[in-house]
């Protein structure tokens, strides 16, 4: 083995130790470091190695890349941390799609049926993560029709895409290298079309398994691209992440009650129908601090409930993250640990509009991660639990997903909130949530409803039951 | 490296991978996307080398676009997880701090 494989093995080690080290929030920090740190070697072994030390050119890229990296991540707020790792995404499948496009054309000298497959194989995934992320992070950021955008005969354009780039893929092996360009630039097109049709159709809460998915790609293009330049590095690393993406990817299928084949298939959209019932029946509260000042006494509504808890779960969703009332939820937990109640956290998987994204909300409002509890850590403590305090969350604590068969969620593991004494709701309205079914806890009587902005009416909550405790 | 060797190798990395990865729990979710997000970067390395050796301007051009795509996956990627790792805390430690603020 040369010198120069055996660094890079080490640097290959060296990233899958940092990952390693990101299985606790005490050494991430570090794991993080493990990780970049092996990066930048990697990154410099390959400018030694290569003797490409030399290039004005690449310094520029190199230089700007950093710098534009840089300034993205310094400037993103946490709550857009989907459409920023999306974007990120992008850019990685980009440069894969790149890599590969150029080994085919021939760059690397003369290219065996082996580099041909991997090469246009990487081109394919690489283009298709490419416009799928950057798809993905419009819809995100907003720019674009977060709901599913659906068009008459869309699977069938669908499969046409595919067809042709398969045609395309097939046509590259006995192509001689004065016909390959045109095939090479035919797959790139056709599977650039492919992964804006594949990402148009997926709305808001579907978001957490495509961008797992797409992370799975962009390690794939990678990897992939790496056979196509024969780079061990390339190879390995990219490997470690489409592993990763696919990690994710089945968990959030799994607490959708999706399959992974059905995902592959482009089935990551919920077919929602407009639900039929009229007006149901809840217990609605009203909440102002006039209300609270003129009538401290002898309230037998929801605040008392909260006075009286001992035991507290909190259930953020992306409502919250919408109404940016993390900062609200983390004062109101304050209030009530200085009541001495017990207050944890819920937090159902696809929470929010990625992996893990309620658990940085709520780190970065300063709630403890300790207090941060897994669904199937939790579920069996509502039963003990004196009050559930729900912040903007709707699907995830349906139990419609466990009764209503032929719903889009029918199935779906949800956080067990109703069998708590109480469970308070600030959610804006009592519109079924994005899977569009309607929500029976709303109307069970041990539930109460707060309406409106999670951030106003939390500060409402809190000026309340300050009152209260002044004047009891 | 020759295919078989790389085929030996991809294998054996997602093997580990998928080890280590079952690991992180469910807390550190978003930051390890955003972090292994940075580690599929790694394709700057391909780019760099393809672009050394494009000897047609474009092409070069092409392989240039490509490296500095790549260096914003990486350098976005680890610095924006930085940030968010930073962020989580216990319950104990906050206090702590506040102590000696206070």
């Amino acid at each position: 083995m040369s010198w120069v494989n055996m660094l890079g093995l080490v640097f290959v080690i060296g990233s899958i130790y940092g990952i390693r080290l990101m299985s606790s929030p005490v050494t991430a920090v570090s794991g993080n470091l493990v990780g970049s740190l092996s990066m930048a070697g990697a990154i410099i072994l390959t400018l030694v190695a290569e003797g490409i030390v030399s290039i004005p050119v690449l310094w520029v890229a190199i230089a700007v890349g950093a710098l534009s990296g840089y300034y993205l991540a310094v400037k993103v707020a946490m709550i857009q941390m989907p459409q920023m790792v999306a974007l990120l995404n992008g850019f990685g499948g980009g440069s894969s799609a790149i890599v590969s496009l150029l080994a085919l054309l021939g760059i690397l000298g003369d290219i065996a049926a082996t580099d041909k497959l991997t090469a246009a194989l990487g081109l394919v995934i690489g283009s298709i993560t490419l416009s799928g992320s950057l798809i993905a992070a419009a819809k995100l950021h907003g720019k674009m029709e977060q709901k599913p955008i659906l068009f008459k005969g869309q699977s069938t354009w669908n499969n046409l895409a595919l067809v042709l780039i398969g045609l395309l893929f097939v046509s590259i092996f006995p192509a001689g290298s004065e016909g390959i360009p045109i095939r090479a630039f035919g797959i790139l097109v056709l599977s650039l079309v492919y992964g804006v049709l594949f990402t148009i159709r997926v709305g808001g809460a579907d978001m957490p398994i495509t961008i797992s998915l797409l992370n799975s790609f962009s390690g794939v293009a990678a990897s992939i691209s790496g056979f196509a330049v024969r780079n061990p590095l390339l190879v390995a690393v990219g490997a470690v992440v489409g592993t990763s993406g696919l990690v994710l990817t089945r968990l959030m299928c799994k607490a959708m009650n999706r399959s992974l084949s059905q995902v592959l298939a482009g089935k990551t959209v919920l077919v929602s129908k407009e639900s039929d019932t009229g007006a149901i029946s809840v217990h609605e509260a009203e909440i102002s601090e006039e209300k609270c000042k003129t009538d401290t006494e002898g309230q037998d509504d929801f605040l008392s409930f909260i006075r009286d808890a001992k035991s507290v779960i909190v259930i953020p969703g992306y409502g919250m993250a919408l109404a940016q009332a993390q900062h609200e939820v983390k004062k109101l937990t304050d209030i009530l640990e200085d009541m001495d109640k017990e207050v944890r956290f819920a937090i159902h998987p696809v929470a929010g509009r990625m992996p893990g994204h309620m658990n940085v909300l709520l780190a970065e409002a300063d709630v403890p991660y300790d207090k941060l509890y897994e669904m199937d850590d939790i579920n069996e403590g509502f039963r003990e639990t004196d009050v559930v305090i729900v912040v903007g969350a709707n699907d995830v604590i349906n139990p419609a997903a466990n009764t209503a068969e032929g719903t889009p969620i029918y199935g779906m593991p949800i956080l067990r909130a109703y069998e708590a004494k109480h469970v308070i709701i600030f959610n804006l309205d009592t519109k079924p949530g994005y899977a569009g079914v309607d929500n029976p806890l709303y109307s069970m009587d041990n539930a109460t409803l707060v309406l409106g902005d999670a951030a106003e009416t939390l500060l409402e909550a809190i000026y309340c039951l300050q009152e209260m405790q002044n004047s009891g | 490296m020759s295919f078989p060797m790389l085929l030996v190798l991809f294998i054996a990395a997602s093997i580990v991978g998928y080890r280590v990865i079952s690991d992180v729990p469910s807390l550190l979710h978003t930051p390890l996307m955003s972090g292994t997000n940075a580690l599929s970067g790694v394709t700057v390395l391909g780019a760099l080398a393809v672009a050394a050796a494009a000897k047609i301007t474009g092409y070069r051009f092409l392989g240039a676009i490509a490296v500095t795509l790549a260096m914003i996956n990486v350098v976005g990627g680890f610095f924006v997880t930085h940030r968010m790792l930073k962020m989580f805390k216990k319950a104990n430690e906050g206090e702590s701090r506040e102590n000696v603020m206070g």
